[in-house]
């Protein structure tokens, strides 16, 4: 693969949290318009991986590089404005606002509007409410929370708040999305409808996906490659299918006696 | 009840959100306007205090109730403020000019106090504002040349083009009139990106980061514009008490403006008016069933602070969203009456986040 199809590459990306070795050397590298999976048991470094990509944590070795910028010292606000949004595993939205209001907040890095003129509410901040809330509706429109626009985070169900947090990512119009574990606590109809979103999110928006899942069967519908981890290091890269089949994954998954 | 229609972006955006704001609004505008001829001096002055409290109250519930910073070192803003004012109005400063320099002060001494906010948090920054809170008190005390310690400084009445401010109706129009400009100004910037920046850094640190705001900056912007605020209303209660001491400013002040905003409902600009309104009005009343209760309570000492204390323990127990809360339930009820359902306002409880990430 060219460096120039590659929207993100991780390079020899190593952490550890005291003597655990979370991320120990992965490597790997994201086309432009494709879905990425991160596979693997509890602790394989999975998330460990996003935190690094979305630059909570700090990698003790190795090299993150978006779209031909190394973003490896970067402080995580910056990220955000180069084009990478995020969801979260367990649910970050800002319970006390509406609906409305998370996703307007998606909408910050786009902000070009001064202090003084927000203080003054100038006619232009006025017109950078419209694009931001007419961003923010067809948003609303693809994800179908038009029925809770002005409802509070902190009263929706489970399965709704996690809709919120994907729209929120989405409204900031980001090239690449990272998805920390999507179906996570949601029935099967909503899972459903997730894969239906991230299809429609790759295709139709065109916004590179890369993700953490645990359902193999969404995996394997929406993903173009997947990544599977185990103790924090790589064990093989490729189509879902493959994967899956990969005695080093089975081993992972089910230990050394259970080999098919 | 009220059914509103959506249509247009605009009605989201705008103040006034339907008629019945308009209406209430101008009404509650043209009383205020009224006021001098309405009420007696005493009762002016009252009202007076009132909005230089709420002035104060915008700034704290800009920083508390909408950053989610909560501070114990208020009181030290409205000394610089009101310091500031009396020593510039003293050297023969014209008045708006040494407000704004008060108000400038003021907010650079907010960055100084912001700067632990940006590592600590919660109880840790009350405390690290409390202590700076009192070093401005002890700055205040000792720095005799320029405030006088512990001996005070007489304020001068403010003058504004070249003619001295009549007291009590000329003042009470000023504070009236700042502290309708100073609510646009939170209200402005609360229904744009600076003020969804703050509710964010308040609801969750980590995720509003991964949403490109800069926590240093939101954080430190939210201080100076709240001891801004503070510093203004400093500025005008320099006037109104026309004579300052340290003493009017200590950790106790501090603790009298967060329990404002609190009792008033953390999170709602309508809040500070209920607070304000209530932390002036109950000593009020205090003294007046001071002479209906029986002597060994009416005369004891240390009537009011207890039944402040009650207060609070009270709000905290049955009413967490303070008087505004309880005033939106209680319009709920008449706009749904009959049918309001008990249960309506209660909150779901939501599992135990395990790996929330700091």
């Amino acid at each position: 693969m060219s460096a120039d199809d590659a929207i993100l590459s991780v390079e020899s990306l190593a952490v550890a949290f005291g003597g655990v070795k979370a991320v120990d050397d992965v490597s790997f590298a994201v086309r432009r318009g494709e879905v990425f999976t991160l596979i693997g048991p509890n602790g394989a470094g999975k998330t460990t991986v996003f935190n690094l990509i979305s630059r909570l944590y700090n990698p003790m070795r190795g090299r993150i590089v978006f779209e031909g910028n190394d973003i490896t010292a970067l402080p995580a606000h910056r990220v955000a404005a180069l084009g990478i949004s995020r969801t979260f595993q367990n649910i970050e939205l800002f319970e006390h606002a509406t609906v409305l209001q998370n996703l307007l907040i998606g909408r910050q890095v786009h902000r070009k509007t001064a202090l003084w003129e927000e203080i003054l509410f100038l006619p232009k901040v006025r017109r950078q409410e419209y694009a931001f809330r007419e961003h923010v509706e067809k948003v609303i429109d693809l994800l179908d929370l038009q029925h809770y626009r002005d409802s509070h985070v902190a009263g929706l169900p489970y399965g709704i708040r996690k809709v919120v947090e994907l729209g929120r990512a989405l409204a900031m119009q980001p090239r690449l999305l990272l998805m920390d574990e999507p179906s996570s606590g949601l029935n099967v109809e909503e899972t459903e409808d997730m894969a239906f979103w991230i299809q429609d999110i790759n295709q139709d928006l065109d916004i590179t996906v890369v993700m953490v899942e645990h359902d193999m069967s969404l995996v394997s519908r929406v993903s173009h490659r997947v990544l599977a981890l185990n103790q924090g290091a790589v064990v093989t890269v490729g189509t879902p299918k493959d994967v899956q089949s990969h005695p080093g994954v089975v081993e992972a998954y089910l230990g050394k006696a259970a080999h098919a | 009840m009220r059914f509103l229609f959506k249509t247009d972006y605009d009605q989201d955006i705008r103040l006034a959100k339907h008629g019945g704001h308009v209406f209430w609004y101008s009404l509650l505008g043209v009383a205020l306007l009224a006021a001098p001829w309405l009420l007696s001096e005493y009762l002016l002055e009252q009202l007076v205090l009132v909005c230089i409290y709420a002035v104060a109250g915008l700034g704290l519930m800009l920083l508390s109730g909408f950053t989610g910073l909560i501070s114990l070192g208020h009181a030290a803003f409205l000394g610089v403020g009101a310091y500031t004012e009396a020593v510039l109005v003293g050297m023969g400063w014209p008045f708006p000019l040494a407000m704004s320099a008060a108000v400038v002060l003021s907010a650079a001494t907010g960055v100084v106090v912001g700067l632990p906010a940006l590592r600590v948090r919660g109880i840790y920054l009350a405390i690290a504002t409390l202590a700076l809170g009192v070093i401005v008190e002890e700055v205040l005390t000792r720095w005799e040349d320029v405030t006088g310690g512990s001996a005070g400084l007489m304020v001068k009445s403010p003058t504004l083009f070249g003619a001295a401010v009549p007291q009590p109706v000329g003042f009470y129009y000023l504070c009236l009139g700042i502290l309708v400009v100073a609510t646009l100004a939170v209200l402005n910037l609360l229904r744009s990106p600076t003020g969804r920046a703050f509710v964010a850094v308040r609801d969750s640190e980590i995720s509003s980061q991964s949403m490109g705001i800069h926590l240093a900056k939101a954080k430190t912007l939210s201080f100076a514009l709240s001891a801004a605020l503070t510093g203004l209303a400093g500025a005008l209660y320099a006037h109104k008490l026309r004579f300052l001491s340290p003493e009017q400013f200590t950790v106790l002040q501090s603790v009298e403006l967060l329990m404002m905003i609190f009792i008033g409902g953390l999170g709602s600009v309508h809040g500070v008016f209920l607070g304000a309104l209530f932390l002036i009005t109950l000593p009020q009343g205090i003294a007046v069933a001071k002479d209906w209760l029986p002597p060994a309570i009416g005369g004891a000492a240390g009537l009011q602070s207890t039944v402040f204390g009650l207060i609070i323990v009270g709000f905290v127990l049955f009413e967490p969203l303070g008087l505004y809360g309880r005033w939106v339930k209680i319009r709920l009820y008449l706009q749904t009456f009959p049918f309001y359902r008990k249960g309506t306002f209660r909150r779901e409880k939501t599992f135990q986040k395990t790996e929330r990430q700091r």
